[in-house]
């Protein structure tokens, strides 16, 4: 099956979620009159509100709900025949909580046709260095696979792509495309570009190519506070080759054509995912012996 | 029996000028972007005032100002005291002259002695503070009349050791240059083409005659950022001393940076409430 991925990098305007919305919706619109090639259009962590909130993540923060209705209201005067996938990050208010979330809906027509087919809730919240998010916001416990009309698909979101047992558990549930959502402020100026642009390569290809997976990401541009989100969103295949980049910083869409018959070529070259559910059974054996040797010594 | 080949990993210090190597043509396109960022997209401002010192962190600050906002959006200030070296206005000049940028003189002598004078006893020390906040005032002034925003200048080292006046270089509102270290400001200096004579001469605060920064702070720049950039990854005074640094040069650097966290930092504010700001009620500076 084929699937016309477009992955967009633009700047928020910093926690103004109707204007956000808006312009996420303006490039719906460019899509669907260039009639750019596009069942999947997916949009960076955070579009919604920019990245570093802090405090402000209470007000940005809306339920998935919410999302869907504004968004579907916003398509309608441009719709088009066929529907329109979304990916997109938020700040998300779920139960009393907030969470730094991910959307996968469809757009229609029909208003009452649009839907939400899946929502991620970041699970590894990085706080270190720069980053804050366990004061702001709570952790996803939960790592889905979700069925779109295209195969079965997963979101992760930023750190959750930077241990590998995220994306393992994902390919061993079934997915098939990874949209990996993404938001990473500059650092380390000395290589041929910016370090964390090498090191997010690195990650999406290895992904790509250890379990067989089309690997489609989506990252964030634009300066807040100083510091400056990196971008160019880049699209791997499943032999863990990079298929397109967006620009380092500018706003950009970038545009593939995955195709997920390569999926089973590229396993059949490499079976790393058949010879990960052999062993899965030691494996958990091995896993479950490790937390509760923790939590045994955690108890002295 | 043939013996293998042994392949052994070099000294860390051998590494260090390595590491302290910065990509200038990628930094500038940052920079350059921030600056875009900061000044016109977030604040609104076209224009510049970058005070012109005649040495390097200003002169590679006007220059990104010039790449970001073109030339003619560009005032440098040159704001001599009589005791200032001529070199410094003739070099200030040099990159007014190179950038095609707007210029002004701005001699702070007679308001600074006008200070001065009911303070006759004040040392270099106060002397060289009271000055580098008349340029403050005259910069935030000229900012406020030309509709632009002062742009700061000052290095990571500098911010690093506390050697600087506090609220006078630290204070405009963005500093493009503050997460590099003096030597790698020397490297982007070299790469935007900023005259030579600028880049190569000693370093030099040129508040007090003949005064260079590496005699002030006891210590080369280039000897300094290689203990920073150690120091600042977390690495103790011991395993940098195994490194091959002498122990005492990594002491003082040390301890400057330790004795100067204050001059990083806004005013202490005492906590009352669970609403303190910046305690509590946390906002990021663009929100």
């Amino acid at each position: 099956m084929k699937i016309r991925v477009a992955v967009v990098q633009f700047k928020p305007r910093k926690g103004d979620v109707a204007h956000n919305l808006d312009r996420v919706a303006e490039t719906l619109r460019q899509i669907v009159e260039e009639n750019l090639p596009a069942d999947v259009v997916v949009f960076p962590e955070t579009i919604l509100s920019g990245y570093f909130l802090e405090g402000g993540v209470r007000d940005a923060a809306r339920t998935r709900e919410q999302i869907l209705q504004e968004l579907s209201c916003r398509y309608q005067p441009f719709a088009r025949a066929e529907p329109l996938d979304v990916v997109l990050g938020f700040y998300e208010l779920w139960h009393g909580k907030y969470y730094n979330s991910a959307l996968y809906l469809t757009l229609e027509q029909e208003p009452a046709r649009c839907r939400i087919l899946h929502t991620h809730r970041k699970f590894f919240l990085p706080t270190y260095g720069v980053f804050q998010e366990k004061r702001f916001v709570a952790r996803g416990r939960t790592i889905e696979v979700f069925q779109t009309r295209f195969g079965a698909a997963t979101v992760l979101i930023c750190e959750d792509m930077w241990h590998s047992i995220t994306g393992a558990i994902a390919a061993l549930k079934g997915a098939e495309v990874f949209y990996v959502i993404a938001a990473s402020p500059g650092r380390g100026f000395r290589g041929e570009n910016v370090g964390n642009v090498m090191k997010w390569q690195t990650l999406l290809c290895n992904m790509a190519e250890e379990h067989g997976v089309w690997v489609v990401n989506a990252s964030l541009v634009g300066f807040e506070g100083g510091k400056g989100f990196v971008g160019q969103s880049t699209i791997v295949n499943p032999f863990g080759q990079v298929v397109v980049s967006a620009p380092l910083m500018q706003e950009a869409i970038a545009t593939a054509t995955i195709d997920t018959e390569e999926i089973a070529i590229a396993r059949a070259n490499a079976p790393l995912l058949a010879d990960l559910e052999a062993g899965l059974a030691d494996l958990l054996i091995e896993m479950q012996e490790i937390a509760e040797e923790q939590h045994t010594r955690d108890r002295q | 029996m043939s013996r293998l080949q042994v392949v052994t990993a070099p000294a860390r210090t051998h590494d260090a000028e390595e590491l302290l190597r910065i990509n200038a043509p990628l930094v500038t396109e940052w920079l350059v972007e921030f600056l875009r960022d900061e000044m016109i997209r977030r604040r609104g401002f076209h224009r510049a005032v970058v005070g012109l010192s005649g040495g390097v962190d200003s002169s590679v600050t006007a220059f990104l100002c010039a790449r970001a906002l073109g030339p003619e959006n560009v005032w440098g200030v040159r704001m001599p005291y009589r005791t200032s070296s001529p070199e410094s206005l003739e070099h200030a000049q040099m990159v007014i002259d190179q950038l095609g940028i707007h210029s002004r003189t701005i001699d702070i002598t007679p308001a600074v002695d006008g200070y001065l004078q009911y303070e006759p006893d004040a040392d270099g020390r106060r002397r060289g503070n009271v000055m580098a906040r008349m340029r403050m005032i005259v910069l935030f002034d000229l900012s406020a009349a030309l509709n632009a925003l002062p742009v700061g200048t000052g290095n990571k080292t500098e911010r690093l050791f506390g050697y600087f006046t506090w609220h006078a270089d630290d204070s405009p509102p963005i500093n493009p240059l503050g997460d590099l270290f003096k030597t790698q400001v020397w490297q982007l200096a070299r790469y935007l083409g900023v005259p030579e004579v600028i880049v190569s001469k000693p370093a030099s605060a040129d508040l007090i005659v003949g005064q260079t920064d590496e005699d002030d702070l006891g210590i080369s720049y280039h000897l300094a950022d290689q203990i920073l950039y150690f120091l600042l990854r977390g690495y103790r005074v011991e395993q940098i001393e195994e490194m091959g640094y002498p122990r005492e040069k990594i002491l003082l650097v040390k301890n400057r940076l330790e004795s100067t966290h204050w001059k990083r930092h806004l005013p202490t504010t005492a906590m009352l409430s669970t609403t303190s700001i910046n305690d509590y009620y946390l906002r990021p500076v663009d929100y």
